[in-house]
């Protein structure tokens, strides 16, 4: 474009190419500007790998913890599967009652299955499990009540459909009480709402810091480069050809930051993987550690990415256009 | 090409460079602006290619006011003048070929238009075989041939050179010069700044002396030698 001359030869214009291959032009010289970016960082091995691994070791915490979390909730998630409704009977309820209390129950369709404890029962394995012993003779009644268990059927089993069913069982007449066991489920579901907050805090944080350190890195760099910078200006470069390499540098930054990232927390599942295998055994429950795959890591790479293109834009607002010759 | 009209330039701190400078130079002419060091040379080639802006008066490129030129149109204006720097301003860390073929990268020439125009300038100012060569390992004279060819490779219209043979003997002095005049023959028009008195005693080309800021011969050689007062 020239402004002073109309009818000038026009740079890429004039050989008259066609627009495909001036697309493509475009894409060649911008994968040509990545590579020399790529290359860049090559040469200089040290500096690059200390900002890479800050980058990588920043984004490790943000995305281990999620992994935890996530895993978490996988867990958590199978255990309200297995929701169980205690229903303690009146103490007078007689066996015939409760014999009919069973049958109905056991043709409702929420129900899977009824367990009836007997209160005798009740009371000789309490005798034998409490230590109380013999003491337990000495009192006149039996103060324990019948116990039915019910397992209600897989449909029936989320937290608000089991809270239903436990309401329309209380309004049998043989029960005085019935007991939903979700009350540490809501307790652990809280527990993790914190923690999510927490990760996200510390993620923000850790992020901004990643793009004030790509910011500074990039700083110097063009700071390095100013006399290119100057003869660029003078040869008719505009501002955006200028930092179109230093965008790419970020770019990278972000790329290898995040592939380190995830180099890392991988690391780091495999080293907890033992200690967490230990206390899921206690849980008695078959569990897998899932890692950063798939979707996730995708995204914490394109964060990666992003991250480092907003250090390097920041850096790039500011100073290339400062650099001007004088 | 160039019109300046009443320009003066006073830099931040009181110091003024250039006092109400008028002068026109044509399409295809060739001038020398001269002057002692101070005298407002490299301030007024500046004005050109906006690296410093007029205080008061106007420059006119072709009939454009610079004045009504904003910051991001910039870069297109000094690609319409090649600019040569008595500090040749290469990059010392790229090949003779890289460094002539920048302004062409910029204005995004295939890599076969760029190979060709290249080869084609090179040979002009004599450094065909010096391609592949880091400037750093050319001489003088060489490096500043590098600078020019990198500054015709688009084919401006209007050259600018400061100091082109600052450092250099007069013999290369010389050859440099010549260079100019073969550009000037195909039609480009040349503004040349130089202390060099000896040099261009030897041309008969219009010159333009500064002093203290001011204008104060504008005409050939031959009728400034005729001055005995300057």
């Amino acid at each position: 474009m020239s402004l002073l001359f109309k009818g000038r030869d026009e740079g890429a214009r004039r050989t008259r190419i066609s627009a495909l291959q001036r697309t493509l032009m475009f894409f060649i010289s911008h994968l040509r500007q990545a590579l020399s970016s790529l290359g860049e960082l090559w040469r200089n091995p040290a500096a690059s790998m200390m900002t890479v691994a800050v980058l990588g070791l920043s984004i490790t915490l943000p995305s281990t913890l999620y992994v935890l979390l996530k895993n978490t909730e996988k867990v958590s998630a199978g255990w309200e599967q297995a929701s169980e409704i205690t229903l303690f009977l009146h103490q007078n309820t007689q066996p015939g009652d409760i014999r009919q209390l069973t049958t109905r129950l056991s043709l409702w369709p929420e129900i899977e299955s009824l367990v009836h404890i007997d209160k005798g029962e009740a009371l000789q394995e309490f005798k034998t499990l409490s230590g109380f012993g013999e003491a337990l003779n000495y009192l006149e009644d039996n103060p324990l009540p019948d116990v039915v268990l019910v397992t209600p059927t897989s449909k029936h089993t989320s937290p608000t459909a089991a809270q239903r069913l436990l309401d329309k069982l209380q309004k049998e007449r043989e029960v005085e009480l019935g007991q939903l066991d979700i009350q540490w489920l809501e307790r652990l579901h809280g527990l993790v709402g914190i923690a999510k907050e927490l990760v996200s805090v510390v993620a923000l944080l850790l992020f901004i810091a990643v793009v004030l350190i790509i910011g500074n890195t990039i700083r110097l760099n063009i700071l390095n480069k100013r006399d290119e910078i100057l003869v660029l200006k003078l040869v008719g470069a505009t501002d955006a050809f200028i930092q179109r390499p230093f965008m790419y540098t970020g770019f990278w930054y972000g790329l290898l930051g995040g592939l380190l990232a995830w180099f890392t927390t991988w690391l780091l599942l495999w080293w907890m993987s033992d200690s967490i295998a230990r206390v899921t055994q206690l849980y008695q429950t078959e569990f897998e550690l899932t890692g950063l795959q798939g979707e996730s890591l995708l995204g914490m790479l394109g964060l990666s990415v992003f991250l480092g293109l907003a250090g390097s834009l920041l850096s790039v607002h500011k100073h290339i256009r400062t650099i001007e010759p004088k | 090409m160039i019109r300046f009209e009443g320009v003066s330039k006073t830099y931040p701190g009181g110091q003024q460079a250039l006092r109400q400078v008028s002068f026109h130079i044509a399409p295809g002419e060739m001038a020398f602006l001269t002057g002692h060091s101070g005298a407002g040379k490299s301030t007024l080639l500046k004005l050109i290619s906006i690296m410093e802006r007029p205080t008061v008066g106007k420059v006119l490129i072709n009939g454009h006011d610079l004045n009504q030129i904003q910051r991001r149109q910039i870069p297109y204006i000094r690609r319409d003048i090649g600019m040569i720097f008595q500090s040749h301003q290469l990059l010392m860390d790229r090949s003779v070929f890289d460094n002539v073929a920048l302004p062409l990268v910029i204005e995004g020439y295939s890599h076969r238009e760029i190979s060709k125009r290249v080869g084609a300038v090179l040979e002009r100012v004599g450094l065909s075989d010096k391609a592949r060569s880091l400037p750093i390992t050319l001489s003088g004279g060489e490096q500043q041939r590098v600078g020019i060819a990198r500054a015709v490779i688009t084919k401006p219209p209007l050259l600018l050179a400061d100091e082109p043979t600052g450092n250099l003997d007069p013999k290369l002095s010389m050859e440099i010069i010549r260079l100019f005049e073969d550009f000037n023959q195909a039609g480009v028009a040349v503004l040349i700044a130089t202390h060099d008195l000896g040099l261009i005693a030897r041309m008969r080309y219009r010159t333009l002396t500064l002093k203290k800021g001011q204008m104060i011969t504008d005409g050939l050689t031959e009728d400034w030698h005729d001055e005995p007062a300057v």
